[in-house]
């Protein structure tokens, strides 16, 4: 236990001594936390809009505005050639050609039907998509306000009808910073926990202190619990940051209990510093510890639901975030900030993360060899 | 009882074990013994001292540390020995003072328990031992990791090319901090590429390519080179290595400092060598006999 405790002393010194490391520890989950959950906003905004007014009607002039007054779309280029709305797209100015024929309102009033042209620029696939929904939503709307206008209705409508309304549960406004913030706080426990933890690990080996404890009488689970713990600490340290920046910035409050998020965060610390022993008998320098980190952290982020939605992913993807421990944890996180799952809930998943830990330990245990 | 028993001791490397660092080592160490292993980098000196403080396994052969397997026994080792890498490998961002309380610590023991031991050598880094160790010159640097190898009284200390890129005064400090050591009983292997420092040693081997080429006192090594040396000066250095190393009489010259080496022929004489080279037309030409060093036997040792 003495032994124990002085190694902990000196890792922790260490640590404090180390500015670039504690910057690493502190600012960046500040930055990540007040930058990142802007960015990754699924909402699409400023869609750049080119109309091609071959009418000039009336109709047209009020198909336009309403349209821009939504504020998804901004008008890029209004304009009576087609070939100049394109050159506009080439120039990637524009998102979207929207075309209005000649005689679009002389048809609309006599035949009752007119037609109109969207032409899209699928470089950005979700940006034109959503693009495109948006803009026949609006034009579906314009639609019902003529008819409703010119078409006198009728005391029961001839058509049967499916009006659908919908409410957003657990997250009321879909902010998507709420959704966001408790992913992006998983992803940097994550880091601290497995990543820093391993270069840190190889550093010994790498300046060679590792030969000078290894000819000591020092205990292998001594040298291995001196690193862990340190770092077990820490990834705390950071949750509790983030959940801080989440409150002050946001206003983000978890719905369900903290003590769960913590009892939750404590054992996947466990599994993620598994991991981080288990890349650091990998390797031998802090370069190739951090390359290595590098790979995993993105496939980690990216398979884990962070960003894009699981059951979206083709089958074998969704296998593989299954091995993800992170996919777990962001579940977790969301589930209890965002809807305030208990610990009944997320039983399962503690469960698995439980699991993670037992299997990676163990393994990076029996990888690391005191003696070569 | 020996200090140190090494007895065919094996290293090899590679996939295949076709890199064979040490072969087939024997040699014994007394207690209280300064046994110097010299060689050139790349001899397999660090190898060896990796295997008898217990950080490699050998392939074969076995060694005891002060009556200790080094195999069997590791852990009772690690207890006994200190060892002083030749890279620095103290923590670099901890201070002088927390490295040794450091060590001290991890031996189970305190700074206070040993201090008579180190006094000598941790009097001269005490000033700064606030310092962090990487802000360490290089001397002091050593100092600090020697007091750190010592911390726990061993009973028998490895250094690894201690003086390796120290300057020639903090060398010689060195040395007298190891003799004094060696009174309080400490058995001391120490391993460097330094002819000079072979002397220093109360026995040496030579080691070349993972084999002992010969084991005894400086006195003993010196003494069974039997040929006579000349050392030769002439005005032009390098035309007269040429001229002796075309002379019949001669098994082999070298230069060596201000003169050359040159390794006679049993039945010859320096008055025919003199007469040669002056016949090829060397000036100022100094002829002198030369008591043969460690280093003259290490190269005899090698080319034969």
């Amino acid at each position: 236990m003495r032994t124990l405790r002085f190694l902990l002393q000196k890792e922790f010194r260490q640590i404090f001594r180390d500015k670039s490391i504690l910057r690493v520890i502190f600012i960046m989950p500040a930055v990540q936390l007040l930058v990142l959950p802007w960015a990754a906003d699924y909402e699409v905004k400023n869609i750049n809009l080119a109309v091609v007014d071959n009418d000039r009607s009336d109709y047209a002039q009020k198909l336009v505005s309403k349209i821009t007054a939504s504020g998804y779309f901004k008008l890029d280029r209004y304009t009576a050639s087609y070939a100049d709305a394109l050159h506009e797209i080439e120039k990637n100015n524009a998102d979207i050609i929207l075309e209005i024929p000649a005689s679009f309102e002389k048809n609309l009033i006599k035949e009752s039907a007119s037609t109109l042209f969207m032409a899209v620029n699928a470089v950005n696939g979700t940006k034109a998509g959503l693009g495109a929904s948006y803009l026949q939503t609006i034009v579906r709307n314009f639609n019902e306000d003529i008819r409703t206008k010119w078409v006198q209705a009728p005391r029961f409508n001839t058509q049967s009808q499916i009006d659908v309304t919908h409410s957003n549960w657990f997250n009321l406004h879909m902010n998507y910073k709420s959704f966001m913030v408790p992913g992006i706080i998983v992803i940097l426990v994550t880091m601290v926990g497995s990543f820093i933890a391993a270069v840190n690990i190889v550093r010994e080996k790498e300046i060679g202190t590792i030969e000078q404890i290894n000819v000591t009488p020092i205990r292998k689970y001594h040298f291995i619990l001196g690193k862990l713990i340190p770092f077990w600490v820490l990834g705390l340290v950071i949750l509790t940051t983030g959940l801080t920046i989440a409150y002050l910035a946001y206003g983000i409050i978890p719905v369900g209990s903290i003590f769960v998020i913590y009892v939750f965060a404590a054992v996947y610390l466990l599994a993620v510093l598994g991991l981080g022993l288990l890349v650091s008998t990998f390797c031998n320098t802090q370069q190739q510890a951090m390359l290595s980190a590098f790979f995993l952290m993105m496939i980690f982020v990216m398979l884990s639901g962070l960003y894009t939605s699981i059951t979206s992913m083709p089958v074998w993807a969704q296998w593989v975030t299954k091995f993800n421990p992170v996919t777990y944890f962001i579940e977790v996180m969301r589930s209890i900030v965002l809807k305030g799952s208990t610990f009944a809930d997320i039983s399962k998943n503690l469960l698995i993360v439980f699991g993670f830990a037992v299997v990676l330990n163990t393994w990076a245990v029996l990888s690391y060899r005191k003696r070569a | 009882m020996q200090s140190v028993i090494v007895n065919n001791l094996s290293k090899n490397y590679g996939k295949e074990k076709e890199i064979k660092a040490v072969k087939d080592v024997s040699f014994d160490v007394s207690p209280a013994e300064i046994f110097g292993i010299i060689g050139p980098d790349g001899a397999g000196k660090t190898s060896l001292f990796r295997m008898l403080t217990t950080l490699l396994l050998p392939d074969s052969g076995n060694a005891s540390v002060d009556g200790s397997d080094i195999v069997k026994d590791f852990k009772a080792i690690r207890k006994k020995v200190g060892y002083m890498p030749g890279r620095f490998s103290l923590y670099q961002d901890l201070s002088v003072e927390e490295n040794l309380n450091f060590f001290a610590t991890i031996f189970n023991t305190t700074i206070e328990k040993n201090y008579d031991l180190i006094k000598d050598i941790y009097i001269q880094i005490e000033p700064f031992k606030k310092r962090k160790a990487g802000k360490l010159s290089g001397g002091m640097k050593q100092k600090l990791a020697l007091s750190c190898a010592l911390i726990h009284r061993p009973v028998v200390l490895f250094l690894d090319e201690p003086t390796t890129g120290v300057d020639a005064v903090s060398r010689k400090e060195f040395w007298d901090m190891l003799k004094r050591l060696k009174q309080q009983g400490i058995t001391i292997l120490v391993s460097t590429p330094y002819m000079d420092e072979a002397g220093l040693c109360d026995r040496i081997t030579l080691m070349q390519q993972g084999k002992l080429l010969s084991t005894g006192t400086p006195t003993e090594i010196t003494g069974s080179f039997k040929q006579t040396i000349l050392g030769v000066k002439a005005a032009n250095m390098y035309d007269l290595l040429k001229d002796l190393n075309a002379y019949n009489a001669i098994e082999d010259a070298y230069a060596f400092g201000e003169y050359h080496h040159a390794v006679m022929k049993e039945n010859s004489s320096e008055e025919a060598l003199q007469k040669y080279l002056e016949e090829k037309g060397n000036k100022e030409l100094v002829i002198q006999q030369i008591k043969p060093t460690i280093e003259d036997s290490f190269l005899r040792l090698m080319k034969s």
